[in-house]
């Protein structure tokens, strides 16, 4: 009997193969390059495209989705300034780990490196910024790399993966065959610790002092919040976690005391500095979260575990370090730790817990809470208690990303959506379009400042598309908060371009994309409003909140100094 | 603090340029750089001098061996190697001088490999400091052109570096 074998174009193909793949969603804007590719898109429904207005906000959207879900996002773009565009969203979700498979357009192979209309050398010039990056030459490859695609960038260390894809290869002939597995011999990520690792660390966990559990975006990234939660309560240590890392350990619990670093608790930064045993886990040491490294942690052995061994005593010398998955390591530690029967010794421990409770009776994050004008930490409260701690929270990049961090206590992993290491303004909206798409139900909040706000502004168009109901949180102080609070310290308040002048009418402004605006001025008026717009269930509502313009984001470690010297706000100024 | 790195690497388009790009991103020194497909012609071998502290040499063995197209590498400078660059020197050498130009590269072991009236080119192998004596024994007017190929290296005695 004859064989047939059916021949599909290579746009075909590639719907096929994110179909085999299992995306429900991609993020993308269509052009020259990709036109193949998008006819074949209409032709089916399995794969349903978000169609945004800027390809910086496709990938800030595909990221927030990636965040919220733990599954990769996509997105689809054309090429030249298509490309171009992507490039910050990118670059966002390589430095804090982010699954994306980003599928660019080229232009047809014969055309590469000919100066052709809309091309640009996509790989070179995502190449910093990538995990790694793929041109398709042929349309027979096209498959297994999409599959190597997915398969970098969801396992070891997580991370963007770009795939450029020329014209003419979507247009030629292949048979379609999606791969079951990968098998690549120049990657194979390490996810089990060693055994012999894992004994040396339960026995300097065990015989602590003064032990510290400092956790970052490594365990929302393995989803080993379980584990770390078991872990901890195991042994009864206080544990803080970094901007990237808070939710994988509950912001209820009293075992947490807070986010540490820069404009971390109080509690948690003296509690660096002073204990003896560090167990790092899924934290890279960050100079944000570090401080000074002269002073960091002056008495402690770390004990630091993660995926990537170039993490591993990159900032700072470690004691026992142990590559692999958080969870897997996590699984292993407790094991061995129920193995052994032993446990720290209580009373010492207590001691420990004693200083910490010292510590945190300074309330760090204590405010004004007698004034009209209102204060920006009080409205991120009030929408915690409203939204019952079960919103999803993105934010941008400034002081209203720290009092976000600061005071909406997150009690689950994925919940809390924001750019922590490249600290991109603009990241807050179309993140939030992200999540509202693949948790279409939930409360999804985007607390943000009226600088971020407008960088993306135009995705309020794609919300009104597809009906995502989210709730913008303008904390508006025309200024750049951040930008203004360091030029006040440091600068001898040379406020140097940090006004935001001829700010639009965001009322308006919500009200011509189709949205509801609200503009609220008191202090009084914050709960009935935040009341009135979480009830709009269906609607994107934008509250422009008018927040006090001198608000700083205390506590503060300054540039250059140790954990051990924060500034609390001036008026109560430590010993 | 001198190290010879030698790296499998996939042969693939932009391969090099990922070895590269990282030591720009990073800040880190490259010395010198050699690069050849090896026996089998999917993978390249490079050789690749750089410098700095133990720790920043953690770093770079390990940043390298995070790049999805390296296969393997190894630290050549941790244990017994044999290092060899060649070098090709195009100098003057016309009337006295033509005399001594024999004389040196002689004493070096070099060959001469091209002769004019009024030029030599002159081959030589050997570790990079015997190709610096070389060149510095060299009446600095005498040299029209100095070409070298950077470094290959290769580990003594059973240790290798194969997939």
């Amino acid at each position: 009997m004859l064989e047939v074998t059916e021949k599909f174009r290579g746009a075909e193909i590639f719907v096929r193969c994110l179909k085999d793949e299992g995306v429900d969603y991609i993020f993308g804007y269509p052009g020259g390059a990709v036109l193949h590719i998008y006819d074949a898109l209409y032709k089916q429904d399995a794969v349903k495209h978000i169609l945004v207005r800027h390809e910086q906000g496709a990938t800030h959207a595909a990221d927030g989705y990636a965040r919220a879900t733990g599954r990769p996002g996509v997105v689809l773009v054309t090429s030249g300034p298509g490309v171009t565009n992507t490039i910050t969203g990118i670059a966002t979700a390589y430095m804090d780990s982010i699954p994306l498979v980003v599928f660019t357009g080229q232009v047809p192979t014969h055309l590469i490196g000919n100066d052709a209309f809309q091309e640009v050398d996509a790989i070179g010039i995502t190449r910093p910024c990538v995990k790694h990056n793929f041109l398709v030459e042929n349309v027979n490859d096209l498959a297994s790399v999409i599959k190597k695609a997915f398969y970098i960038a969801t396992t070891g260390r997580p991370g963007p993966v770009v795939v450029d894809i020329p014209k003419d290869v979507t247009a030629d002939l292949a048979e379609y065959h999606y791969p079951e597995t990968v098998e690549m011999r120049s990657y194979k990520p390490v996810t089990k610790g060693h055994p012999g690792q894992i004994k040396k660390a339960v026995a300097l966990i065990l015989a602590a002092k003064r032990a510290m559990i400092y956790t970052g975006g490594g365990i929302v990234l393995d989803n080993a919040a379980g584990e770390l939660i078991e872990f901890t309560r195991h042994l009864g240590y206080p544990i803080t976690n970094t901007l990237m890392g808070l939710g994988a350990y509950p912001g209820t619990d009293p075992q947490f005391i807070g986010m540490l670093g820069m404009h971390g608790t109080y509690e948690a930064n003296m509690a660096m500095h002073h204990c003896d045993v560090l167990i790092a886990i899924g934290a890279r040491f960050d100079d944000r979260v570090t401080g000074d490294l002269k002073h960091f942690c002056p008495e402690a052995k770390i004990v630091h575990i993660d995926v990537d061994p170039s993490s591993i005593a990159k900032n700072v010398p470690v004691a026992v370090p142990i590559v692999g998955g958080a969870g897997s390591v996590l699984r292993d530690l407790i094991k061995a730790l129920h193995e052994s029967g032993a446990k720290p010794d209580q009373g010492v421990l207590a001691a420990w817990w004693g200083q910490i409770k010292e510590w945190q009776s300074v309330d760090c994050l204590r405010y004004d809470r007698t004034t009209e004008v209102i204060k920006p930490q009080y409205v991120i409260e009030q929408l915690y208690e409203l939204s019952g701690g079960d919103a999803y929270i993105t934010s941008d990049v400034g002081q209203h990303q720290m009092w976000a961090a600061q005071f909406y206590k997150f009690d689950q992993p994925r919940r809390w959506i924001n750019s922590g290491g490249l600290g991109t303004m603009g990241f807050g909206l179309p993140a939030a379009l992200g999540v509202q798409v693949a948790f279409p139900d939930h409360l999804v909040a985007c607390i943000t400042g009226e600088a971020s706000l407008v960088m993306c502004i135009q995705e309020l168009s794609t919300c009104l598309q597809y009906g995502l109901p989210i709730k913008i949180i303008n904390l508006n102080n025309r200024y750049m908060g951040m930008v203004r609070q360091w030029q006040e310290f440091f600068y001898d308040r040379r406020y140097s371009h940090s006004y935001m002048d001829a700010l639009p009418d965001f009322i308006k402004l919500a009200e011509s994309f189709g949205h509801v605006g609200m503009r609220i001025e008191k202090t009084g008026s914050v709960r009935p409003a935040l009341k009135e717009a979480l009830g709009m269930k269906e609607r994107l509502v934008l509250m422009d909140f008018i927040t006090d313009q001198n608000e700083n984001v205390y506590p503060m470690i300054a540039a250059g100094k140790g954990h051990h010297e924060m500034h609390l706000s001036p008026e109560r100024e430590l010993a | 603090m001198r190290r010879i790195i030698s790296i499998l690497l996939e042969n693939e388009a932009g391969a090099l340029c990922r070895v590269a790009g990282l030591f720009s991103a990073r800040a880190y020194n490259i010395e010198s750089l050699t690069v050849a497909p090896t026996e089998d012609p999917s993978v390249s071998r490079l050789t690749l001098v750089t410098g700095g502290s133990d720790e920043i040499i953690e770093q770079i063995t390990k940043q390298l061996n995070k790049l999805v197209d390296v296969i393997k590498l190894m630290d050549l400078s941790e244990s017994q190697h044999i290092e060899r660059e060649l070098m090709l020197v195009k100098v003057s050498a016309a009337g006295t001088a033509r005399e001594e130009l024999k004389r040196l590269v002689d004493i070096f072991r070099g060959r001469i490999i091209d002769v004019t009236n009024t030029i030599y080119v002159i081959e030589l192998t050997g570790t990079s400091e015997k190709l610096d004596a070389f060149v510095n024994g060299l009446d600095r007017k005498l040299i029209v052109e100095v070409v070298r190929s950077g470094v290959s290296g290769i580990a003594r005695g059973e240790k290798s570096l194969r997939i």
